[in-house]
């Protein structure tokens, strides 16, 4: 009962005192709001391509690659993709910026390709569009790539019975072997489909980064107490030592849970986030608070003054933001710096609401819940350990 | 008959590393009676009540309060006191209604009951009028009066008062000096720790003398008095033949010792009240002028200064 009426006090000090609106509620959700028009905007601009292709051979090769490979990207709205009668003009059109890349299919492309010759296909990319010239090329090279399997295919059967081959021996094989199953296939992961929207994603990123600050309100009071004098009032008094450490927590996690509630909402109502499964959105939260108060503990635990404890923890804060990926998608970058990106609670609640978002239910949400309260519970166990020396007059 | 005590503290001993702070400090507060702990800055006082209320783990002994153990993991046995802490303990961003309302929850109070309390002890410090504001936006003397409000609201039957006036003005000084008397006179047990002799002398029926961590005297004023002889010192500021006179005056009954000085004789006297007669009709026998009279009965600044060899304030 004693932590209900430490929290409550702590409550109302921290709503009059209006740090809590700042920092739980208006900060998270402007920077959410300044994230998502920055980078979602550019997410949404960054794979818009316009390509030229100058099909000089119009050669059955030549065609595939034209009607079966860019089509069907275009068609799916991939990017965009036009038709140009010559390379020349193609290539002007891409120096001028006019498209993003040109395919220049020069003619004998499909007769080289056929006959095991030297057929070229060249990539041309505007300067100022890299990120095109890589997409037009990794297209290309997928297409060169089959053509290179067949022709190495007929060389090594022809090689083994060496004569002059027709166009229709050609062809039989080439049929016989695409009727034959594929010995690797690649399947498509749902990676994709998991991905949050930019205004989601930046939501969520500034909801967690901004719970490890919101929370210390709460811990940090410990300090502010002992600061104040009245550490010395709370251990005179006829109450449990525990029940004024439970009673910093209780407010932690009221505020922190009340800022995440807020923001979820808000950033739903406002910037259209979506969060997916409510009840697993709801375990995320509860767990990210636990999490963002065990780290705070560690900090109440080490720091000598609230300002002092206050610096600590920002620094915390946004170095588990930046490592976890509430500001970019950090585990992109592979290696070692995605491992360290899974140790942050950050990175599991962010690929957790990502199955969420694919129609998860809450269940999918257990394993990245459990670890990140876990964390909590370890990091805020240790800090027990020390707690003491912040409970003294 | 002999009242009972409220508070027993034996052989209290508090070591930080190698400074031994408080060393083997036993002293007892019956019902209604106010103790003070007299002492410089660092002789040992707020680490002695630290102990007493049990915010601080002591190394050696034992505290009770109405027979119960304080220790700093105790709970009920804490309720029976009211802390007022030296340095002011309140929440400035609450009002001092809710500041009180707070600290009485934490003892128990509740509901109507609490509310009735709060208004009484905001009546009581003379904050009725500003119950409903901020307590940061007092001034010195009312946050002061709130500190000690806090420490009275659950009607303790043991209040510490750690240094409680340092820092005051002069007024709010005697409007809580008024209040410890008021407080005493009720039947409540006070320790009051200060370096002001003037309090001490004025408020407690009995005086600790406190350095170094040790009590070195401990009794009413007039015992600890009589531990430098109960001798006034009077001062007559005379003209005349006055090596002349000392004879004369050494023989008048409660004379003990008659120095001349710088156009002044100056007499060592058991007794001033009794004996001033006497010595003014020998000094004009003996044919001097008496122009003023002067007489310093000693205090406890002479009988820590006896004591300790230093004076309170170094």
């Amino acid at each position: 009962m004693s932590a209900i009426r430490i929290a409550l006090k702590d409550i109302r000090q921290r709503l009059r005192d209006r740090s809590f609106y700042l920092w739980g509620i208006a900060a998270p959700l402007g920077l959410a709001a300044i994230f998502s028009l920055l980078f979602g905007n550019l997410a949404a601009g960054a794979f818009d391509f316009t390509f030229a292709v100058a099909d000089e051979d119009r050669g059955p090769q030549s065609r595939v690659f034209v009607e079966q490979v860019l089509e069907p990207l275009d068609e799916a709205g991939v990017f965009s993709v036009r038709e140009v009668a010559s390379a020349g003009a193609a290539e002007t059109q891409a120096e001028k910026g006019e498209v993003d890349a040109a395919f220049l299919i020069p003619a004998g492309f499909s007769a080289a390709a056929t006959s095991g010759g030297q057929a070229e296909l060249r990539v041309v990319a505007n300067v100022d569009r890299p990120i095109a010239g890589q997409a037009g090329r990794a297209i290309a090279g997928q297409f060169a790539a089959g053509i290179n399997a067949v022709g190495t295919a007929l060389r090594t059967y022809f090689a083994l019975d060496p004569h002059e081959p027709t166009q229709e021996e050609v062809a039989a094989l080439a049929q016989a072997a695409q009727a034959q199953p594929e010995l690797l296939t690649l399947t498509e992961t749902a990676a994709g489909s998991k991905e949050l929207s930019a205004k989601t994603y930046f939501a969520a990123g500034m909801a967690i980064l901004f719970i490890f600050l919101t929370v210390q309100f709460g811990v940090l009071g410990l300090l502010e107490e002992r600061q104040n004098g009245t550490m010395g009032r709370l251990l005179a008094a006829p109450i449990s030592r525990r029940s004024i450490v439970a009673g910093k927590a209780l407010t932690s996690f009221i505020l922190g849970l009340v800022s995440m509630v807020v923001l979820v909402v808000g950033s739903s109502l406002l910037l259209g986030a979506e969060w997916g499964n409510p009840l697993g959105v709801a375990i995320l939260v509860l767990a990210a608070v636990i999490a963002a108060m065990g780290v705070m503990f560690v900090v109440a635990a080490l720091a000598r003054t609230p300002e002092q404890a206050g610096n600590l923890q920002a620094v915390i804060a946004f170095v588990l933001a930046m490592l976890g990926g509430s500001f970019f998608p950090i585990a992109q970058a592979g290696g070692l710096l995605e491992r360290v990106s899974l140790i942050t609670p950050h990175a599991w609640f962010l690929r957790s609401l990502g199955d969420l978002a694919t129609g998860g239910g809450p269940g999918a949400v257990f394993p990245a819940a459990i670890y990140i309260a876990l964390f909590g519970l370890v990091t805020g166990g240790l800090a027990q350990l020390r707690i003491g020396k912040v409970l003294a007059p | 008959m002999e009242r009972r005590p409220v508070l027993e503290a034996r052989g209290l001993r508090k070591a930080f590393k190698d400074l031994v702070a408080v060393k083997d400090v036993s002293f007892s507060i019956a019902e209604g009676e106010t103790y003070g702990l007299l002492g410089p800055n660092g002789a040992g006082k707020t680490t002695t009540i630290s102990m007493a209320i049990g915010l601080l783990e002591r190394d050696a002994g034992e505290v009770l309060v109405d027979g119960r153990e304080i220790r700093t993991t105790s709970t009920t046995a804490k309720a029976a006191i009211g802390y007022v802490p030296q340095d002011i303990a309140i929440y400035p961003d609450l009002t001092a209604r809710e500041n009180l309302t707070f600290f009485g929850s934490l003892y128990g109070m509740t509901g109507k009951a609490l509310g009735e309390r709060v208004d009484e002890v905001l009546e009581t410090i003379g904050l009725k009028e500003r119950a409903k504001d901020r307590s940061g936006e007092f001034s010195g003397g009312m946050k002061r009066r709130l500190n000690i409000g806090i420490g009275l609201l659950h009607r303790p039957r043991l209040l510490m008062l750690d240094e409680p006036t340092v820092g005051v003005d002069p007024q709010s000084r005697n409007a809580i000096l008024e209040s410890v008397e008021r407080l005493s006179a009720a039947g409540m047990a006070v320790l009051y720790t200060t370096h002001y002799m003037e309090e001490a002398e004025r408020l407690c029926d009995r005086v600790a003398i406190i350095d170094q961590g040790e009590i070195k005297a401990e009794g009413t004023r007039a015992e600890l008095v009589s531990l430098v002889g109960e001798r006034d010192k009077v001062r007559l500021a005379a003209s005349g033949q006055l090596a002349a006179a000392l004879p004369v005056l050494r023989v008048v009954a409660g004379v003990e010792e008659a120095t001349v000085g710088e156009e002044s004789i100056e007499l060592l006297v058991a007794g001033a009240d009794r004996a001033l007669a006497p010595i003014l009709a020998a000094a004009a026998g003996a044919g001097i002028s008496v122009h003023s009279v002067d007489v310093d009965e000693p205090n406890l600044e002479a009988v820590f200064l006896h004591l300790t060899g230093k004076a309170l304030r170094e």
